[in-house]
């Protein structure tokens, strides 16, 4: 088991690559009441076309279909997880994002049960085709919930404007008729593929010993078998480096209506430092824009034209990435063109020197800040691992740019074809 | 893990809490400034978040206000209101890091406090009043907030659920205000309201953080100026006997079907951690018989939950369901609540529930703002009751005891949002 101290965070890392391939991490918080343990998966929605485990072909599975296996994951023959977690006063979760699948829980009591019941659980599937029909109904409600959130379609209204064909595009739940296509042995199917060890990350954060851990762990997995680790190959489509389209509109029952701008990604460094370099830099420029000390947003709010709900997201993954900006707006084509208008002058009003230090300090202090949280510390750090990334590491690579840095990445970063609007409008 | 204590010091004028805990690496002041509900000024009270977060004396502009707490290496300043029971809560809360943990920072709970001091007491101010444009302008950024909220149909649902349960009691209340209130406020009036809520409202002062050796007693005595402390008021409890029922209808595809229950059980109560292992097994949990019969066994909702409101004595449940099925999701849903009565729960649920609430109470004392709020419920409820004692008193509750409070509860209304094809297929 390896050790690291980092030093100006105060903060610890046990880590170790078990026989079967399971990267496990310990951060130790003796303060902290609680534990929080988070046991991903580097499979998501996006992993729609792959060779199944011993097989050569490639296959094509419905949309929708790593939502529904973590779902399903929690059900067995003769119980359902979520009350074994009960039983011994923990609460359990699960999410599915585009990359990852997450099964999480907290408790200040019986940690040890619980981690063997997370663990455990995870690598135990059962699915039975009476089981996935029945999820079928919960699921629908589920994907209606979210029909119905202005804010989540257009989150996903700017992405599917962004995509021609990347499955990023596709929701992360599915639709109501691309579930009901799924079956129980396509499920089998993923997870075999998927939930292999070598394919997995499990990280606990909070009032735990590590060296008992990492026993605990170790012995656990020693107990089950599994295939050897091989790799697993995963097909996406080629993607243009225009966007998809330029403008598109949802109409639905709003009362203010909405303007999102997307940026597309074209260029996504392997290398990375670089991969992390360019991840704060599209932020810190973002934030120097958008943020609600940004020089665009004083603009855009004088101007009437945003309010408390404007903001601005990115993600970078391995294979895309884009940024998000907007919000409720009076006035969406004047604010989508507002927007596009900033994007594309950044390299003629880009930022000084002192702007570019004042939002690094800042930057460190949210960062300081966010790890106040155990769900946030786990999180990312298994986040980066799947990425090949020491996350407390990447503090000191934010702490080391420079305004020079800054000043090369926007000079090529944004250009006409990468950027779409999506509007939210009602009906008129 | 250690407890962490909470030191209580009366001041002259308020009170001053002081926690001191090496769980979180940034600081906390939290000023908190309560008095009743009241429609007269409900609407000004949610204004002013907005307007003291547009400027002060030295920072006039957002923007210049906005990049100072960036130089603070990213400090957080949070202005808002909220309601607890019948008392409004206006809150102005600074979260800084602490500077042992960034090398080369210097003097940042100094520079934190100056600032604080400066958004609370100088305001950017025209002719003695706030400055008419920004108070102009933020009328309308509260104008559409307002209009987002309906966006939240779940959040909505409960919002006109409550509106209509309690509607000759003040905790009706909207806590963004009123859109019909927002045209004959004044810079003056919101300034000289503003200058009220300084000097007359009840007003506890928090510090949370790694703070002892941080003179944060003697600091605090300069951020705050002279004031009277005033007393709080509790809520009015209501009992009804008759039950109603309410259909709405909305452009939305998922039904939402909420339930508002009078437990007249506050945070004081004798039958209050009770109160709690209720909620636990009825609908505050995964495992609890909502979840576990409207979406595991009958597949009817995505969530189907419900939560007890700890000052006024209410409990509300919450279910998205797809809209052919309220009949059916009705009946289940009232049901579980009859199971509660007859203490239709094993022993085994009650312990796993009792330990799952303690859990959920560490938990929010893992998160400073949790840490906060859970010491001010004993403020507001003038309680002496720490989160420590709290929880003991929940690892005691009996079966006997659960059941007693299932009875006290009383059915006010049944709310449902469906949509408007529903009403129409059906008829």
């Amino acid at each position: 088991m390896k050790h690291k101290h980092y030093q100006q965070i105060e903060e610890n890392i046990y880590a170790e690559t078990l026989s079967n391939g399971l990267r496990v991490f310990i951060l130790p918080k003796q303060e902290m009441a609680k534990t929080f343990a988070i046991f991903t998966t580097n499979y998501g929605s996006i992993d729609q076309s792959f060779v199944p485990l011993n097989e050569q072909n490639l296959q094509t599975v419905p949309d929708g279909i790593a939502h529904f296996l973590e779902h399903k994951l929690f059900e067995k023959e003769d119980r359902d997880v979520f009350q074994d977690f009960s039983k011994l006063g923990a609460s359990a979760n699960a999410f599915t994002s585009f990359t990852k699948t997450a099964y999480l829980f907290s408790a200040t009591s019986k940690v040890r049960e619980s981690l063997q019941t997370l663990v455990d659980f995870v690598q135990d599937p059962y699915f039975s085709e009476q089981s996935v029909e029945k999820e079928k109904g919960i699921i629908a409600q589920e994907i209606r919930m979210y029909d119905d959130q202005p804010d989540w379609r257009a989150f996903f209204g700017t992405i599917k404007s962004l995509y021609h064909h990347h499955p990023v595009q596709i929701d992360i739940a599915g639709t109501v008729e691309s579930i009901h296509n799924i079956t129980k042995d396509d499920l089998y199917t993923c997870y075999h593929t998927f939930y292999h060890p070598n394919n997995m990350v499990l990280c606990i954060a909070g009032n735990v010993d590590p060296e008992e851990t990492m026993a605990f762990i170790k012995d656990n997995q020693a107990k089950k078998d599994f295939e050897a680790p091989q790799p697993i190959t995963r097909k996406f489509p080629d993607e243009p480096k225009e966007v998809a389209k330029k403008e598109l509109t949802i109409t639905m029952p709003v009362s203010v209506p909405k303007a999102l701008v997307g940026i597309k990604e074209n260029v996504i460094p392997e290398d990375p430092k670089q991969f992390m370099e360019k991840e704060w830099l599209m932020d810190i420029v973002l934030d120097h824009l958008f943020s609600k000390s940004g020089v665009a947003y004083e603009r855009l709010y004088e101007e009437g034209l945003i309010d408390q709900s404007f903001s601005s997201e990115s993600h970078l993954e391995r294979n895309f990435g884009f940024s998000i900006i907007g919000g409720n707006t009076k006035d969406p084509e004047k604010l989508a063109q507002r927007i596009k208008q900033e994007l594309l002058n950044l390299q003629s009003t880009s930022m000084d020197h002192q702007s570019f230090e004042r939002i690094k300090r800042k930057k460190i202090g949210q960062l300081l800040r966010a790890m106040n949280s155990l769900e946030f510390i786990a999180n990312q750090y298994t986040h980066y691992q799947l990425l090949g990334i020491d996350f407390f590491d990447s503090i000191d690579w934010l702490e080391k740019l420079t305004h020079a840095d800054m000043l090369d990445f926007t000079r090529d970063w944004i250009k006409e074809e990468q950027l779409s609007t999506c509007f939210v409008k009602a009906d008129e | 893990m250690t407890e962490t204590l909470e030191r209580v010091i009366p001041r002259e004028g308020y009170d001053l809490h002081l926690i001191h805990t090496k769980k979180f690496k940034t600081i906390h002041l939290s000023l908190k400034f309560t008095s009743n509900l009241t429609r007269d000024n409900i609407t000004k009270r949610a204004l002013l978040p907005y307007i003291l977060q547009q400027g002060t004396e030295n920072y006039p502009t957002a923007i210049q206000l906005r990049q100072q707490l960036d130089e603070l290496y990213g400090t957080i300043l949070a202005v808002d209101s909220s309601k607890k029971g019948e008392n409004h809560i206006f809150t102005i809360r600074l979260e800084l890091p602490n500077e042992q943990y960034i090398a080369g920072s210097q003097d940042l709970l100094d520079k934190g406090i100056a600032f604080l001091r400066e958004i609370i007491y100088q305001p950017k101010l025209v002719n003695q009043a706030f400055d008419p444009k920004i108070v102009a302008r933020e009328k309308e950024t509260l104008r559409s907030k307002i209009e987002s909220l309906k966006e939240d149909k779940m959040s909505f649902a409960n919002t006109r659920m409550i509106e209509e349960m309690c509607k000759e009691e003040a905790y009706r209340l909207r806590v963004h205000g009123y859109e019909e209130d927002l045209d004959e406020i004044t810079a003056e009036d919101l300034y000289s309201y503003y200058q009220q809520i300084l000097s007359d409202d009840h007003l506890d002062v928090f510090a949370v953080g790694d703070i002892d050796g941080l003179d944060v007693e003697e600091k605090i005595t300069a951020l705050v100026e002279e004031r009277q402390q005033q007393p709080i008021e509790k809520a009015m409890k209501v009992t009804k006997d008759n039950e109603q029922t309410l259909i709405e209808e909305d452009d939305i595809k998922q039904a939402k079907l909420h339930f508002g229950y009078r437990t007249n059980i506050t945070f004081n109560d004798e039958d209050y951690p009770a109160l709690h292992v209720f909620n636990g097994l009825f609908g505050g949990f995964p495992s609890s018989k909502l979840f576990m019969n409207v979406r595991e066994k009958h597949s009817l909702a995505y969530y189907a939950a419900s939560r007890i409101e700890s000052h006024k004595g209410l409990m509300f449940v919450f279910s998205g369901i797809a809209p052919e099925q309220y009949e059916k999701a009705k009946t289940i849903i009232l049901e579980q609540m009859e199971q509660m009565r007859n203490g239709e729960f094993s022993d085994d649920q009650l312990s796993e529930t009792k330990e799952m609430t303690v859990n959920q109470l560490r938990e929010t004392l893992d998160n400073p703002q949790g840490m906060i709020e859970l010491h001010y419920q004993s403020v507001l409820a003038k309680s002496t009751i720490t989160p420590e004692q709290l929880l003991q008193k929940v690892n005691t509750v009996t079966k006997e005891q659960v059941i007693h409070v299932a009875n006290k509860i009383k059915l006010d209304t049944i709310y449902l949002l469906t949509s408007k094809e529903a009403e129409q297929s059906e008829a």
